[in-house]
């Protein structure tokens, strides 16, 4: 499915781009009406609750960087025409052993050491458990969206085991997760923000790299193949059923640093919902970016700010802070139904 | 009812597939309409149900003529056709999907309907159980079930198409008794078929079909000759048979006993060597088993039983990787469905083909592509995706990507949908594989094609290999015989 054809004019994805952003501003607006409060006042303080400060720009960027490293991961399962729903559980699998090589370097003396191999780690766990619904797909014959659904409450119910369980705070175990780690083993950030330089070099070598693997490898043009077409595919001799766990190492990879990042960058701890959905979120982002490595930033960075434009509203305006959930679902739904109409046409 | 068709045409772009068909079929009658594959035989049926619309004729039912373009409209005029593959409700009971149609009510009025679906197949002499599922009947049962259903919604006519494919011989005959008493009430019937055997068993009349025309129609008593001279057209002497070079060399492909299931007839147990630079023709009704062969021979299905040998090795069960490891090659029917990858550009296609390194030489995959489109007279520049070539270029695409030399070449349907000239070029590039040693092995619906290619014909009838023979030992009118199960 392809929403924005690449042959299409740019007159045209004007006119696509002018539908969708109506739709979305009207869909959003009557919600705001039906609950009772003032669209535009919303709209505004969306706005300034995102890019209104420094600061603020810092905790976008901080939300972006999670989402782009998940989109990224997800730019190779789509390719090759898998639905990756268990990018959720692949940022948890990160976050878990992420987590876990930290606990042990706790009394370690290079901090920097135990930092890049908690990074590694996530990488390595995101991927065990992305190449696991890659096999019960190619060996089981289970359906990916379903082995990936199921291995994502595995890998939350393993957190909340490790939160109250081996790994519960000294005294008390709760839902506000295990015990911060020494600021030695925080990722470093930019002056006095939480901004981390290093998790933003990590995104945009992400995006590089999978702008190199997807358009310059024999493995990228690989992928494309069987997701364009996997018995082809076969028949020019490739077999699909490796790909697809290549394809899915490579997803729960980049899943897997979103995890480490938001231990070691964010939350410094391990938290029940230590993935703050991005993994979910990354699917509409890809999605509406059509599958490309370059539109995805630019979505992922305009879903951050709905994310951290949204908080002030319950403040401010006395509004749930769902409000972003509400305009992200519009956005894909009148995405969906621009291009869905134009594709009816004969 | 009586129907008449008054110069029925139905175009699918450029191709007429009805070509002005007049016909009569005379109430309480069994008509039979008879035609090779793409004679135009379906179109016309459907047509008449109402499934497909008509580019321009007319229909006349008892003299009147009608207009409709829906099958619900065709039924309520009397008018039901019974499908190749039954459409019921597989997951829903014999009764539930009995009642489908016939119901309307809130209120489901289940008994009465079990009662009268009872009485029903106790008519014909069918054994159906109301509350069994239909996916669990034969096809024979659900084409019982579909038939009952349709005169139980007051169907005047019933058209069948290819009834008798896939039913056991004892289904068979109940539902050819079944049809002789309806057409004894005064029903009409339209049997299409391939089948000679079963044509002349149960029609009083019979029209053959040829490329959208009227060949010829014939009341009892039939004779089979007139009527595969007909269906075949062998008004024309066969091509002057050549004779090539295929009693030396090895035996590139060896299949000893080799049966699978699959498909709608499978493969019965088989023997079939074929010799280096042999050129062998599959022939047969569509779905008789070629097919499932091609893929047996590509290593892409597994065999139940036998063996298959490929330049004298063991291949039985190795996939088809391991096949092409071997020079063997297949191209399937379904260009752009098996065979190319939409999406991707020719130069794409080109890049997959290169061997080893990890990063893409682009500038060497255009080269390539550029010398394929022009040695291969491909309609495309290297950034053309797939989908956007014509049939005929599509193929030229995949011949161009052909491994340099291979030992067996297995080709689905090499020129269907080409035009002449593409036709022409694909023959001529296969030709000089087969020169080099290549050995070809294709099936197509055209004799003409096998006649003037093929060295060999192997005829495929249900599943059977019924016939192994050089074509300069052969005649048309046996191979149309064998064809049509007269063997």
């Amino acid at each position: 499915m392809l929403l924005f054809p690449e042959n299409s004019l740019p007159k045209e994805l004007l006119i696509r781009g002018l539908f969708i952003t109506g739709g979305v501003l009207c869909l959003t607006s009557l919600v705001l009406l039906v609950a009772g409060a003032p669209p535009w006042p919303a709209f505004y303080h969306l706005f300034v609750g995102a890019l209104g400060s420094w600061s603020k720009l810092a905790q976008v960027l901080t939300v972006w960087i999670p989402l782009t490293l998940c989109a990224c991961g997800l730019l190779y399962s789509f390719r090759v025409g898998l639905w990756n729903i268990g990018v959720e559980g692949q940022v948890v699998a990160g976050a878990i052993v992420s987590t876990s090589v930290l606990r042990f370097g706790l009394e370690s003396g290079s901090p920097f050491f135990v930092i890049v191999l908690a990074f590694a780690g996530g990488m390595l766990g995101g991927s065990v458990w992305a190449i696991l619904a890659g096999f019960l797909k190619t060996k089981g014959g289970v359906n990916e969206i379903f082995g990936g659904l199921g291995l994502n409450f595995v890998a939350q119910g393993i957190t909340l085991w490790l939160i109250f369980g081996p790994w519960k705070r000294p005294g008390v175990a709760s839902m506000s997760g295990t015990e911060l780690f020494p600021e030695s083993l925080w990722l470093p950030t930019f002056l006095s923000s939480r901004l981390s330089p290093a998790g933003l070099v990590l995104a945009v070598l992400a995006l590089m790299a999978a702008t190199w693997v997807l358009n310059r490898t024999r493995l990228g043009l690989a992928l494309k193949g069987i997701g364009s077409n996997p018995k082809a595919a076969y028949l020019h001799g490739l077999n699909p059923n490796i790909y697809f766990i290549l394809a899915m190492g490579l997803a729960g990879g980049c899943a897997g640093l979103a995890g480490a990042f938001q231990v070691t960058g964010v939350y410094h701890r391990l938290i029940p919902v230590i993935s703050s959905n991005y993994g979910y979120l990354a699917l509409l982002v890809v999605m509406l970016a059509n599958y490309r490595v370059w539109g995805s930033p630019w979505i992922a960075f305009f879903f951050a700010c709905l994310n951290v434009g949204s908080i002030q509203l319950p403040i401010v305006l006395k509004l749930d802070s769902s409000l972003s959930g509400i305009i992200q679902g519009a956005l894909v739904l009148t995405t969906l139904l621009v291009y869905g109409l134009r594709n009816d046409r004969p | 009812m009586r129907i008449t068709l008054r110069d029925i045409r139905k175009q699918y772009g450029k191709v007429n597939a009805n070509d002005g068909i007049d016909l009569e079929i005379s109430e309480g009658s069994i008509h039979g309409i008879l035609g090779e594959n793409g004679a135009g035989k379906s179109t016309l049926m459907k047509v008449l149900a109402g499934y497909t619309v008509k580019t321009s004729g007319t229909i006349l039912l008892n003299g009147r003529p009608v207009e409709y373009d829906h099958p619900s409209q065709a039924t309520r005029l009397g008018i039901g056709m019974l499908y190749q593959d039954p459409l019921d409700f597989p997951p829903l009971t014999v009764l539930e999907n009995f009642m489908m149609g016939l119901d309307h009510g809130l209120i489901s009025r289940e008994e009465a309907y079990r009662g009268r679906l009872n009485e029903m197949a106790g008519h014909f002499g069918f054994h159906l159980d109301p509350a069994a599922p239909a996916e669990r009947l034969t096809v024979g049962e659900r084409q019982q079930l579909e038939l009952i259903r349709l005169l139980a919604l007051g169907v005047e006519v019933l058209i069948l198409d290819e009834p008798t494919t896939g039913i056991s011989s004892l289904q068979k005959q109940a539902l050819f008794s079944a049809l002789r008493k309806l057409a004894g009430e005064g029903k009409t019937i339209l049997l299409v078929s391939h089948k000679l055997d079963d044509v002349e068993a149960l029609c009083n009349r019979i029209t053959v079909l040829r490329r959208g025309k009227v060949e010829g129609e014939m009341g009892l008593p039939f004779e089979s000759k007139r009527l595969l001279g007909w269906m075949f057209g062998n008004e024309l002497p066969p091509p002057p048979c050549f004779e090539r070079r295929t009693e030396e060399g090895v035996m590139t492909l060896d299949m000893e006993g080799v049966s699978a299931s699959g498909g709608r007839a499978g493969l019965s147990p088989c023997h079939v060597a074929v010799r280096q630079g042999e050129v062998v023709g599959l022939a047969g009704l569509e779905g008789s088993g070629q097919g499932l062969f091609l893929r047996l021979a590509a290593g892409l299905e597994r065999p139940e039983t036998g063996k298959i040998r490929v330049a004298e090795k063991d291949m039985t069960g190795k996939d088809h990787h391991a096949y092409r490891a071997r020079r063997v090659t297949f191209l399937p029917a379904g260009r752009l469905e098996e065979g190319l990858m939409p999406g991707l550009t020719i130069m794409e296609h080109y890049a997959l083909h290169q061997e080893g390194a990890m990063m893409i030489h682009w500038p060497n995959a255009q080269r390539r592509a550029e010398q394929g489109i022009e040695r291969f007279r491909i309609r495309g520049s290297p950034l053309s995706v797939a989908e956007s070539l014509s049939g005929g270029n599509q193929q030229r695409l995949l011949l161009a990507l052909l491994p340099a030399n291979p030992s067996l070449l297995l080709l689905e349907h090499p020129t269907r949908g080409l035009d002449m000239d593409s036709v022409q070029w694909v023959w001529e590039k296969l030709m000089a594989y087969a020169d080099e040693g290549t050995s070809i092995v294709f099936s197509s619906a055209d004799l003409d094609e096998i006649f003037q290619m093929a060295d060999r014909v192997l005829v495929f009838f249900n599943g059977v290999v019924v016939k192994d023979v050089r074509t300069c030992d052969t005649t048309m009118e046996e191979l149309a015989k064998a064809i049509a199960g007269k063997g």
